[in-house]
């Protein structure tokens, strides 16, 4: 290390790391979506509209979770409801 | 039969082409009879590396199509006896490569070379999944730089699934990185991500480090492979790839800086 990098080290992160923990997140998550059917996000957001009609959920009160086990292909809803259920908007 | 070779990346630009002309020439000097096939059609490009492009009469989609043969096809490198060069078209589109088609000329050539490298084409879509679709082997060219690895990861994922060695569940492809454009000097002080940043990411048998180099630019001007550049730090380091590639052990280099002295140290940056 130079002397003047030593002045530098409490600066902030170097590019360098803040990519590599930028990529470390993109790619684990590229993977777990990896060999999922390209449908899925679709299907999430569908859902979701569909739910939102009746009741007032966040965004992302909808998750979907695909699993492929040796033979059998495993979709699997989660649905987050309020606290306190809101009024029908409709 | 042929080891079939396809060198890959999802993004462009990351030298590709470069790797694929090293790793040919390299291979063919070595007594190995090789051809390099430019799977990157409309956008041909391995016959000026190479410095064939004047005798370009047919190429690989005409041989796809049956209107030549291979033999007619086929440019013989003039400065190295067992290697072929099998150009792209510039002309058609990529939907020409079909898979029965490339599986055709790939099974003649088997039969009388011992590697045939693939020069894919940048992207996931058709031209680079036929490209790699019959691969034994894969070098993924990776650039130190976010959207490169990302990438690279994604082809990972694509190799792995789509090729026909994963469909009839044979053994899989070996895959192996080779990191290219690196610049030692910026790893140094934080600028770019370092060898061992990216093999923690991608966890793939290296398979060298490759410099940024003016070395490449110059030889792609003069229609020379890098490799055939000695003195260069490039062509040093395509080189000790084939002999990694063929099993050698060769330490790596060029992955440091070179050492200076006390004052541009204290100033370095
Ligand atoms: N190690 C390197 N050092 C400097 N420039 C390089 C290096 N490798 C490739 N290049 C340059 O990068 C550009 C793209 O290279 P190319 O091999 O055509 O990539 P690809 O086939 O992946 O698109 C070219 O201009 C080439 O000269
Ligand atoms: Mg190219």
């Amino acid at each position: 290390m130079g002397l003047l990098d030593y002045f530098r080290s409490n600066q902030p992160k170097s590019s360098a790391n803040v990519a590599k923990e930028r990529l470390q997140i993109l790619v684990a998550h590229d993977r777990a979506t990896r060999g999922q059917p390209s449908y899925l996000p679709q299907l999430q957001q569908e859902i979701l509209a569909v739910i939102r009609k009746y009741v007032d959920v966040d965004l992302d009160a909808v998750s979907v979770n695909y699993e492929q086990e040796d033979s059998r292909e495993i979709l699997e809803l989660n649905i987050v409801l309020p606290d306190v259920p809101s009024a029908p908007r409709i | 039969m042929a080891r079939i070779i396809v060198i890959t990346s999802g993004k462009g630009g990351v030298g590709k082409t470069t790797t694929s002309a090293a790793l040919a020439m390299g291979l063919a000097q070595r007594g190995k009879r090789t051809v390099v096939i430019d799977f990157d059609v409309g956008l041909r490009n391995l016959d000026l590396i190479m410095g064939c492009e004047r005798r370009v009469v047919y190429d690989f989609i005409n041989v796809i199509n049956q209107e030549a043969n291979l033999n007619q096809a086929l440019i013989r490198d003039k400065r190295c006896d067992h290697l072929y060069v099998l150009p792209a078209s510039q002309t058609r589109d990529k939907d020409a490569l079909t898979k029965e088609g490339v599986g055709r000329v790939l099974d003649e050539l088997s039969q009388s070379y011992d590697y045939i490298v693939c020069d894919s084409p940048a992207g996931i879509e058709h031209g680079a999944t036929m490209a790699m679709y019959y691969a034994d082997d894969a070098i993924v060219v990776t650039n130190p730089e976010v959207s490169s690895v990302r990438d690279s990861d994604r082809m990972l994922g694509i190799l792995s699934s789509r090729s026909r060695r994963a469909e009839n569940n044979d053994e899989p492809i070996r895959e192996y990185l080779l990191l290219t454009r690196y610049n030692a000097e910026r790893v140094d002080v934080g600028e770019m991500l370092s060898v061992e940043d990216v093999q923690e990411i991608l966890s793939l048998t290296l398979l060298g480090v490759v410099p940024e180099s003016k070395a490449v630019l110059t030889a792609s001007n003069n229609g020379i492979p890098v490799i055939l550049d000695r003195e260069s730090d490039a062509g040093q380091s395509y080189a000790d790839m084939v002999s990694r590639y063929l099993g050698e052990e060769v330490p790596h280099r060029f992955i440091h800086a070179e050492k200076k002295g006390f004052l541009s140290r204290l100033f370095r940056g």
